[in-house]
């Protein structure tokens, strides 16, 4: 059994990261020209490690599967950024948001990860803001703040409803910058569909060129994936209709550990289901719940319009329950209360499947353009899908895939298992244990971006530097390609009847039942078993239209549907494994009286890291003990 | 209901192309307008014809990664909507529905409803950001910058670079587009260092990309699904003139 | 082509500027023919004799023509660019919620200039000496002209043209010139409309006054 070291470096907490820092190998800037570094995905994370990488001098080829990398979903993140710059005088601290994030993600997370993150949060603001991304600001000229769910103090750095959109242009912006000064080669249009590793090293990836179908070799000296999440399994989530999780699917099938897979946030401000043909649910900030009060009608089945029920008939549940946190508890604990009720009986709308989200109070304690200000661009989004008008109607809500807490597993220099393979952003597993935290995403996918792969990655190329260029044309670069190709083709000769999308929506269907916001250890094997017949009847009946060498969406998505299926058994079978609730992941045997998530330190203080054994054999567990050195795990309670 | 699509066929750059109709039934009101093109989709591999390629991402708005050209406007008849965010329900049972892709030299048609707006990230290359290199910045409340300030830059930042300020003007120009991003960045005092390189150097490649020039006729603005505004191309031909004089 | 006529913004500004040095021109052009409305044929005559021999004027005549020359090369330029740059065009068009005259400004301009030259052949080339007529006499002309039915409608319809031109023309110029304010600019725009109404009105008020009652 391997044993998972995580080189979490020596000292006290706040140390580790700047100790490290003047300790770390570097890279000579004569150096550096020669060595080459793959970025795969280019949002928030793989934007800003692309653009930091070439500022310090290496050579560094992107590739996104999208026509620009403007593209990538960080794009669409709304809410904020956190960063512990204290402007509001409310006690904030390195280690205040250290500590809400380890409980936030229900002490799931490991510690000097979570401490570095909030350590370089005000970085990331102040390099944003040197980057021109209009941050909102008071009439004194300096930055506004406000709360999110799960906290106390307000550290969220906004601009209006699309703060991951100022963000991710800003790294755009640096990225191309680079990219005009020589220094990134930018691929787009392209999709990776395989890891290259040699000698135990990842030196390239295959990809195919989604305009001519090319599959083309590209090398380097190391790679980053920075592929974002897989809430896109679910089939309808609030993810950009193509994110996938084959990148970090091939990076397991080559040896790179993937962690606590099953880890899903399941947000619960998103517009519902409205009917079947569906493409994707939209969400709702969670900044929302700011001012917005949660409810539902105190009676059964009341299907009176909301304006009609008086306040006195209406049930803040949140409110009731949480009374500490009351609208603000973190996404987890909302989304299972959402869920609670709608179970019970009292959700609304036509389907029963979504509850009140009401700013009547907050238009009349501070009235109508405070509340445009705020949540302006949020309040048209939802007319434009929903047709109706929030300031007049409450909002209906409801929860919908949107995160993968889990991913690839990385130590303290975000590298996989595998030598030379990083993972950055939400690829990989690292800093929000079993729940997120809301504007920790962005925060973390910069932090990575910016300021720490450029360091840790020195570490590792500071002894490549005697290595030339990596030849494409190698036993393992020829067999990878054999490999895809026969993939490729294998998918275009079925000539079934049912279409990858049929196929995805049912595989989404299967999980969102049985490893939702709830699950049970009969659900899940019995999930597991419709998945793998699922998984069969796919291979034996997918329909495929068009050919290989041509512009192909089917191919590209049939493909991604296969790779789900894969993640789909392993998101399971994590799931099968953790025996407690923890965060997102709430099995219902292990509850406590009231309904909430019971946690077993005891057994499960560690992070489920699995490896790939092969097609027919079962994935190995490894476990990564979590040493809680600073902070004491507690019950998580938001009452 | 039922709708007659008539949509712009393209095998491959170098195709020339045509229009297919397809006579569509089963459409419902509360299908997004991307939705039901899925849903042709669908129909069309069951009878092994081959499916309408076009773009689209997030399907939330945001993106800009899709921009169809229906019954003769960008992303349709409503305002301020991309074409994902476009509802069924503003169109008649019975319709017959035109779609084309964006029509442009600078946005050459791939395949079908696909085109290639690489033109506009070589737009943002040559000067479309704030030279600060990471690690360089200073405390980010060392600068005040007045509300109205940050506020309008963020008006010029929402660009999602669609493409569709192009598509409707009638010289296919990108000033809109080249302009919102001048004007976001020239509103703050961080981005005005570089202002007159930067309009200089935008101005020229978008020249040089093939665009047409601007005759302020206004349909980019009023096609715009962020409906950014016009007075960004004044800024711009502000900034410029005051890059040449200076 | 480029390095002399310069970037796409900078023939935009030659032009606007062109224009507006244009536009005020026409005021000057209209103070002079409202003399032409006098019985007495001596203050146009007199207007006409110290436009064509004050050295001064002669040296803004060139500047004018310049002016015209500009703006029409420009405008040609731009209009050809524009066309290549979409060169497959729209099957289904809709007219979006724009200034409508923009779109036309190139037919529009040609029809001016059409007049243009018609209006040099029956004035400015006799002043010139280029074509022959009574230079000492453009009042007697200009009211032989106006009495030509087929005359008074061309010369009508060129000044609904013109209208049409100026409408567009006045607040682009301003937009051009970067003159853009939340504030001043429906200002600009009204103070256009007015003026593509008033002076147009104004030329066409002297020949059908003419018709009718001189």
């Amino acid at each position: 059994m391997t044993k998972l070291d995580a080189k979490i470096p020596e000292g006290p907490l706040a140390e580790k990261w700047t100790k490290y820092e003047a300790s770390v190998n570097l890279v000579n800037p004569a150096n550096k020209k020669n060595l080459d570094i793959i970025v795969v995905g280019a949002g928030a994370a793989g934007a800003s490690a692309a653009a930091s990488l070439a500022e310090l001098g290496y050579n560094v080829k992107v590739y996104v599967f999208q026509d620009s990398s403007r593209r990538a979903h960080s794009i669409a993140s709304q809410g904020g950024i956190n960063a512990t710059k204290n402007y509001k005088n409310d006690a904030d601290s390195d280690y205040r948001l250290f500590y809400d994030m380890i409980k936030g993600g229900d002490f799931r997370a490991r510690e000097a990860n979570v401490y570095r993150a909030a350590e370089i949060s005000n970085n990331i603001i102040d390099q944003f803001v040197a980057q021109g991304v209009p941050f909102a600001r008071e009439y004194s000229g300096y930055l506004a703040n406000r709360s999110f769910g799960g906290v106390q103090v307000s550290r969220t750095f906004y601009a209006q409803g699309q703060t991951g959109q100022q963000c991710t242009l800003a790294a755009y912006q640096a990225l191309s910058r680079q990219i005009h000064a020589g220094k990134v080669e930018m691929f787009s249009r392209r999709d990776m569909l395989d890891l290259v590793v040699i000698d135990g090293k990842a030196r390239g990836i295959i990809t195919r060129n989604l305009i001519t179908g090319e599959i083309e070799r590209h090398s380097a000296h190391a790679v980053v994936l920075a592929t974002g999440g897989f809430g896109t399994i679910y089939y309808l989530s609030t993810l950009a209709i193509n994110s996938n999780g084959s990148a970090a699917l091939a990076a397991y099938k080559k040896g790179a550990f993937l962690a606590n897979p099953s880890l899903a946030q399941i947000h619960p401000t998103c517009i519902p289901v409205l009917n079947d043909y569906q493409s994707k649910l939209t969400l709702m900030s969670e900044s929302l719940r700011n001012d917005g009060r949660v409810w539902v009608p105190k009676e059964k089945g009341d299907k009176r319009p909301a304006n009609e029920i008086p306040e006195e008939e209406r049930d803040y549940y949140l409110e009731r329950k949480y009374p500490a946190f009351g609208n603000l508890v973190p996404r987890d604990v909302a989304s299972r209360a959402a869920k609670e009720r709608c179970d019970a009986g009292y959700g609304v709308g036509d389907t029963g499947l979504a509850v009140y989200l009401d700013f009547k109070d907050a238009i009349k304690n501070q009235g109508y353009d405070t509340i445009k200000a705020k949540y302006g661009t949020l309040f048209g989004l939802y007319l434009k899908v929903t047709g109706i008008n929030p300031y007049e109607e409450p909002m209906r809500i409801y929860p919908a895939s949107h995160y993968t807490m889990g991913g690839l597993w990385v130590d303290y220099n975000l590298m996989t298992t595998i030598a030379g393979l990083y993972a950055i952003g939400e690829a990989n597993f690292s800093d929000h244990g079993a729940n997120r935290l809301g504007a920790s995403s962005l925060m973390q996918c910069s932090g990575d971006g910016y300021f720490i792969l450029p360091v840790t990655i020195g570490d590792y190329l500071a002894d490549q530097i005697k290595v030339p260029k990596i030849s494409t044309d190698t036993p393992e670069f020829e067999k990878a390609e054999k490999a895809v190709k026969e993939k490729l083709n294998k998918l275009l000769s079925v000539k079934g009847t049912q279409t990858p999308t049929s196929f995805h929506k049912r595989l989404g269907h299967i999980l969102w039942t049985y490893s939702g916001m709830k699950r049970n250890e009969k659900g899940l094997k019995k999930a597991l078993k419709l998945v793998n017949e699922l998984k069969e009847e796919f291979w034996k009946d997918v329909k495929l239209s068009g050919g290989l060498n041509e512009l192909n969406h089917e191919l590209e998505k049939a493909g991604r549907v296969a790779d789900f299926f894969e993640l789909a058994s392993l998101i399971i079978t994590d799931a099968l494994n953790r025996k407690e609730s923890c965060g997102a992941h709430f099995r219902e045997e292990y509850q406590t009286e009231e309904g909430e998530a019971e946690r077993d330190d005891k057994n499960y203080s560690y992070v489920a890291a699995w490896e790939y054994t092969g097609e027919m054999s079962n994935p190995k567990l490894h476990k990564e003990e979590l040493v809680f050195e600073f902070v004491k795990p507690t019950k998580r309670s938001y009452k | 209901m039922n709708i007659t699509l008539k949509i712009w066929r393209q095998k491959n750059k170098q195709d020339k192309g045509k229009f297919v109709t397809y006579k569509l039934d089963g459409v419902s009101t509360e299908m997004t307008f991307l939705e039901m093109l899925d849903y042709l989709n669908e129909k069309l591999i069951k009878e092994d014809a081959d499916p309408v390629a076009f773009d689209s991402d997030c399907r939330e708005g945001i993106c800009g990664m899709c921009g169809l050209y229906i019954n003769g406007r960008p992303n349709g008849p409503e305002k301020g909507v991309t074409t994902c965010q476009l509802s069924m329900s503003v169109f008649k049972d019975g319709k017959k529905i035109t779609v084309e892709p964006w029509r442009s030299k600078a946005f050459p048609v791939i395949k079908d409803l696909v085109v290639d707006r690489s033109t506009f990230d070589k737009l943002i290359q040559v000067g479309g950001y704030i030279s600060a290199n990471t690690g360089a910045a200073p405390e980010a409340n060392s600068i005040p910058i007045k509300k109205e300030d940050v506020d309008r830059a963020f008006d010029s930042g929402i660009c999602i670079g669609c493409g569709t300020c192009v598509a409707a003007c009638k010289n296919a120009s990108a000033m809109l587009f080249v302009s919102a991003k001048i004007s976001q960045l020239s509103l703050l005092p961080q981005g005005r260092v570089e202002a007159k390189e930067r309009v200089q150097a935008m101005v020229l490649k978008m020249d040089e990309l093939g665009f047409g020039n601007c005759t302020n006729t206004g349909a980019c603005e009023a096609e715009c699904p962020k409906e950014i505004s016009l007075s960004n191309i004044a800024r711009m031909n502000r900034e410029f003139y005051k890059a040449k004089i200076s | 082509m480029r390095r002399f006529f310069g970037s796409s913004v900078t023939k935009k500004l030659v032009m606007a500027l062109a224009g507006l040095f244009l536009i005020t021109f026409l005021i000057v052009h209209l103070t002079i023919n409202l003399f032409l409305l006098s019985d007495d044929p001596d203050p146009f005559n007199k207007a006409a004799h110290f436009m064509a021999s004050n050295p001064l004027i002669k040296i803004f005549e060139v500047v004018l023509m310049g002016g015209f020359l500009i703006h029409i090369i420009c405008g040609v330029i731009l209009q050809i660019q524009n066309w290549m740059a979409r060169p497959k065009r729209y099957k289904v068009t809709y007219p979006s919620q724009t200034s409508f005259f923009s779109k036309y400004m190139i037919y529009l301009g040609i029809i001016i200039l059409i007049f243009l030259f018609l209006h040099f052949m029956n004035f400015f080339f006799i002043k010139l000496g280029w074509v022959e007529g009574d230079h000492e006499n453009f009042y007697g002309i200009a009211h032989d002209l106006f009495h030509m039915p087929q005359y008074l409608v061309i010369y009508l319809f060129s000044f609904l043209i013109l209208a049409f031109h100026l409408n567009h023309a006045f607040q682009s110029a301003f937009q051009t010139l970067g003159l853009n304010h939340a504030k001043y600019t429906p200002v600009i725009k009204g103070i256009g409309l007015v003026y593509s109404i008033v002076v147009p009105v104004g030329y066409s008020i002297i020949p059908i006054v003419i018709y009718f009652f001189k």
